[in-house]
């Protein structure tokens, strides 16, 4: 697409084509839409997005307890709450997910060139696993002395326990603060878009005549 | 094949039917406020789990008898630490599913010297009474033929006598009571957390050598025994407390409860069970995400319609009946 303002030559530049790209695939319009087709009448649609707001209130407890530290909550009645507020959050968030991914799967809402929205869905599913369990593992109390020796066998056996290891915090504490959140993030933004990008799947029973996924 | 692509064509194109106004902005922000409102009543009603962490002054100060034989299975080399293999040591090869070692292969990175890291160490970097310093000096310059001959005769004793070093007869066991009775004293005292995680140092951050130590005694074990967070009663999802745990590891947990991944005997699944189970667990998930690729998987929405219960309202309204 080349607008008004462009010559053909600017077209060309990375730049221009990457925005026309987005231009082209993502408008505004379907960025933040305010129609929806009729058939998403269900409650069962509301899970992703709970999904989403669960996490945004992860995020926000997870910062508080960032910055207070590892030890702060077994000792003060108000990082207590603060950590409820994370663990409380965490299980809301993986009943949500679990929901909007069964949801899904029941929809088969991979159809459509769908495919990689869904694998998306089941990698953030899987990134959000190892967030949770190295966040049990940096509780500091007995719960987590006991997975780090517990898990340790599992990635040992394996031999993924050379660089990941349950028992050293330190490793672990920098991979549930600052990495996994992050790839957590990035893969949460690339499927939320996608779903955009592409709507939300029509019935199975939508297209008279049709009888394949 | 004709009438896959027309379908197909149909799912991927954009909505061309009736739609309905949605405000996609109003109902995250009200997604928000009531999650947000449900996360603090539970927060305030149940608070969450925090059962205080064990400690080596703790399991000293209880079990005394515990710690002090664990001691000795540490400078013997008969703890589960001491033949554990890679990551730790070589002392085995680790698990393998049939011609793949990966345990082994991987290699020993995280080397750990069980009897002188767990035991030795410790005892140098201690405050020491003439006897105690003697028994290790004696130790030191031992062979270790001779280490492991004191420590082996050591061990077996106090296997004979039930675990209690208490009742074990004479025998010549050298400088090993000395220094178990040693480290007993110090662990008490509350010194060998911080001389087993800092080994000396200002600065550590990996407490590996301290769970294995815990490990390879009874202490930590009989206490996940007491909060039903063994791996053979789902212990992998359980949490401290009457509380919700990781629930969504059920995929995981759900293996080691049932044969032959339970029995450690057998081989060579069940001896190699954690192996064994990491790779269905990888499978199962692969099959999940890979879903839209896989014939007859991608079918099933198709053959059990649960998509009539969520888009009941629409058939109804568009009169559709159900395709076969």
């Amino acid at each position: 697409m080349i607008t008004e303002t462009q010559t053909p030559e600017d077209s060309k530049m990375w730049t221009a084509r990457l925005r026309n790209s987005w231009q082209r695939n993502l408008p505004i319009d379907k960025l933040l839409p305010d129609t929806q087709p009729a058939y998403v009448a269900s409650w069962i649609y509301v899970f992703g997005v709970l999904t989403l707001v669960a996490f945004v209130d992860i995020l926000i407890s997870g910062l508080i307890l960032a910055f207070a530290g590892p030890a702060w909550y077994h000792t003060s009645s108000l990082g207590l709450f603060v950590n409820s507020l994370h663990f409380w959050g965490v299980q809301l968030f993986f009943v949500f997910m679990v929901v909007h991914l069964w949801g899904k799967f029941w929809m088969a809402a991979w159809r459509g060139r769908r495919t990689a929205t869904w694998i998306t869905g089941m990698v953030a599913f899987l990134a959000s696993i190892g967030t949770a369990f190295t966040g049990y593992l940096i509780q500091t109390n007995f719960d987590a002395q006991w997975i780090a020796f517990e898990a340790k066998d599992g990635f040992n056996a394996v031999g993924v326990g050379a660089f990941f290891t349950p028992t050293n915090i330190g490793q672990i504490m920098l991979i549930h603060v600052a990495l996994l959140p992050l790839v957590l993030g990035v893969i949460t933004v690339m499927h939320v878009l996608m779903v955009r990008k592409r709507g939300v799947v029509p019935p199975i029973d939508a297209l008279p005549g049709n009888e394949a996924l | 094949m004709k009438t896959q692509s027309v379908k197909q064509e149909f799912d991927a194109a954009p909505w061309a039917g009736r739609v309905r106004k949605y405000d996609i902005v109003k109902e995250a922000t009200i997604a928000f406020v009531i999650v947000s409102m449900l996360v603090v009543l539970l927060s305030l009603i149940f608070s969450s789990p925090d059962d205080k962490q064990l400690t080596f002054r703790g399991w000293a100060q209880t079990n005394p008898t515990d710690f002090y034989a664990t001691t000795v299975k540490e400078l013997s080399g008969t703890s589960e630490s001491a033949g554990y293999g890679p990551p730790y040591n070589n002392a085995s090869s680790g698990l393998n599913i049939g011609p793949l070692w990966l345990q082994k292969w991987a290699g020993v990175t995280h080397p750990v010297d069980v009897p002188n890291d767990l035991v030795v160490t410790p005892l140098s970097l201690s405050v020491l009474s003439a006897n105690e310093t003697s028994a290790l000096d004696t130790w030191k310059s031992a062979s270790a033929d001779q280490q492991t001959t004191w420590a082996t005769t050591y061990d077996t004793a106090i296997t004979d006598a039930n675990g209690d070093y208490t009742v074990v007869p004479a025998g010549d066991y050298g400088p090993v009571p000395a220094l178990a009775n040693a480290l007993t004293n110090i662990a008490a005292k509350g010194s060998l957390d911080a001389l087993l995680l800092a080994g000396g140092n200002f600065y550590s951050t990996d407490n590996t050598k301290q769970i294995l130590f815990f490990g390879d005694g009874a202490y930590l074990s009989d206490a996940a025994t007491a909060a039903n967070l063994q791996g053979n009663t789902w212990g992998m999802m359980n949490e401290t407390g009457r509380y919700p745990g990781q629930a969504w590891l059920w995929l995981y947990s759900i293996w080691y409860q049932v044969p032959p991944f339970t029995n450690e005997a057998s081989a060579p699944v069940g001896s190699n069970a954690d192996a064994y189970v990491m790779f269905v667990v990888l499978g199962l998930t692969a099959g999940l995400m890979f879903t839209p690729l896989i014939p007859g998987l991608r079918s099933i929405p198709r053959i059990i319609p649960l998509h009539r219960k969520i888009w009941k309202s629409y058939y109804a309204e568009e009169n559709i009946k159900r395709r076969k």
